[in-house]
């Protein structure tokens, strides 16, 4: 396992580059993630696991340019990070869609907002809900658009929260241990799905989580921080051939892979 | 009828029911002790006053109607204003919230004399402090919606570019209308309060005055009357916004619905 984080950056451009990034919050002299570098390439699939409370989700607001790095520089699709992002997407542990709005609009909220789509969205709104139906059907949301929220199930609210990151077509998608809060058989069937809709769309996607299957199954590169003040320890490419069903979950290979990693987050647990 | 139909009917009926009997008690008791109607009017006596003086006590009640919507209508439209601009921001928060408490802790009764100063005798004193005594909730419950905001929801918005004006009329507004329109029942009952509390001080007209005057002329069912129609009054405001309220937020009160 290569150590060095991000020590071979790709031959083709980075997506998203840090260097040496660190951040303190406002009125905490220790950061909260530092020395950071490293390079995702456009398309990629990256996951970021480590210990609870390493900074996995200081590492996405730094990305997303919700926070401006105390030290150091973010870069984004060629251009310096220094306000909140418009290409990107957005999915949390807590679905947080509207419960007054049914799913359709709830999908559709994106597009009222982000430039260029809110200029036309009075206008070609049918085109827009057309498309969102489209996204919601690839989730197996079909026949859900006019529910509420309240109506759905955990499940079914992570899928549309999902969708509603995707709908504006960013180049970038950031998940925050969007299935966490899910049963593991749920858990699984949304892997396949995010797995599908990646595969059909080539979006690049960082995902913040803590299971290390998870991870495995679904990323090319696998990062682990460790405990605050965050860093990065180890970078694992995992070279599982794609398409990957979820049969892979249980070859040795796949097995192997979860097993280093899993002994790398001890050290750092310990350490 | 099934019993879950009669226990419906019971639940339905129970408010009446109750009513009717309180009237009935009252009637009996002021029967069986012969109480002076001077001091503590039987239920037929009031109803006969209220036969007797229909016409002035519906211009009074008109007169105290339309005062209090005015002032309501004021405490509305600066409670909301307010409740936007405090739950907005976390500076305009700090700064205004430890003054709003102080004013809501004073008695508003104790603005009607300087009121009276400034505007004299009549109807802008009654509006204003039905005003004062109604905007207060509305302030607090606007402002505790929108500053209730998830920061995840706050955070997939501000990357969609989105401004504080999107943020607020997308999101912050429709969360907190649960809360606003909760603050409109309590708010029109203590316009109500307001207004005759103002009247009974320095008014000519409103039922406050009739009341006062009533009162000082020892017409104690006329009093009586006053005080009925004040309630019945408050009381169908009450509803209607509790109905406008499940119109409304209906998404928020559907653990209530599906009962």
């Amino acid at each position: 396992m290569s150590v060095a984080a991000g020590g071979d950056a790709a031959a083709a451009p980075a997506f998203v580059d840090f260097r040496d990034v660190a951040l303190a919050y406002e009125g905490h002299a220790d950061f909260a993630v530092e020395d950071i570098s490293l390079s995702i390439a456009a398309g990629e699939f990256v996951a970021i696991v480590g210990p609870s409370g390493c900074g996995k989700s200081t590492f996405m607001k730094l990305a997303t340019g919700l926070k401006p790095p105390s030290r150091g520089e973010v870069d984004v699709a060629g251009a310096r990070v220094s306000g909140p992002l418009k290409i990107v997407g957005m999915a949390f542990q807590a679905p947080t869609l509207l419960p007054w709005r049914t799913t359709l609009d709830n999908v559709l909220l994106p597009l009222e907002i982000v430039a260029p789509y809110r200029a036309t969205f009075k206008r070609d709104r049918e085109q827009f809900a057309a498309r969102a139906r489209a996204l919601l059907a690839t989730v197996g949301l079909a026949g859900y658009e006019d529910s509420y929220p309240w109506q759905l199930s955990g499940g079914m609210q992570q899928r549309a929260s999902i969708c509603r990151a995707l709908v504006h077509e960013p180049r970038m998608l950031m998940l925050d241990e969007p299935f966490g809060a899910l049963d593991a058989f749920t858990r699984e069937e949304l892997w396949c799905v995010l797995r599908d809709v990646w595969q059909a769309r080539r979006f690049t996607v960082i995902l913040v989580t803590h299971d290390l299957r998870e991870a495995v199954f679904l990323a090319d590169t696998v990062y682990v921080m460790s405990k605050r003040p965050g860093r990065i320890v180890a970078r694992r490419a995992i070279d599982l051939p794609r398409p990957r069903d979820l049969e892979v979950t249980y070859t040795d290979a796949f097995t192997d892979i979860v097993h280093a990693l899993r002994e790398r987050i001890g050290l750092v647990r310990k350490s | 009828m099934t019993t879950s139909a009669r226990n419906a009917a019971i639940e339905r009926y129970a408010p009446w029911l109750l009513a009717a009997a309180i009237v009935v008690a009252w009637q009996a008791i002021c029967g069986l002790l012969n109480v002076s109607e001077f001091i503590f009017p039987a239920p037929i006596a009031i109803a006969r006053s209220l036969v007797q003086y229909a016409g002035p006590i519906a211009q009074h009640a008109w007169q105290t109607f339309w005062t209090t919507m005015a002032g309501f209508g004021i405490g509305v439209a600066v409670g909301l204003s307010l409740g936007v601009l405090i739950g907005g921001s976390r500076l305009v928060y700090r700064a205004f919230y430890p003054l709003l408490v102080a004013f809501n802790s004073i008695p508003k009764a104790a603005f009607v004399p300087i009121l009276v100063v400034w505007f004299g005798i009549g109807s802008v004193p009654a509006v204003l402090t039905a005003f004062l005594i109604c905007f207060f909730p509305i302030v607090v419950n606007v402002a505790t919606g929108l500053a209730t905001l998830e920061p995840e929801l706050e955070d997939v918005l501000r990357s969609l570019g989105a401004t504080r004006r999107d943020i607020l009329f997308k999101v912050g507004l429709p969360r907190s209308l649960p809360y606003f329109f909760a603050s409109l029942k309590v708010a029109i009952t203590l316009a109500f309060v307001g207004a005759v509390v103002s009247e009974t001080v320095a008014s000519n007209e409103g039922i406050g005055y009739l009341m006062m005057s009533a009162g000082s002329s020892m017409r104690m069912p006329l009093v009586f009357a006053g005080l009925f129609v004040i309630g019945v009054m408050a009381m169908v405001m009450y509803e209607l916004f509790a109905i406008l309220e499940r119109r409304m937020t209906g998404w928020a009160h559907r653990g209530a619905q599906s009962r």
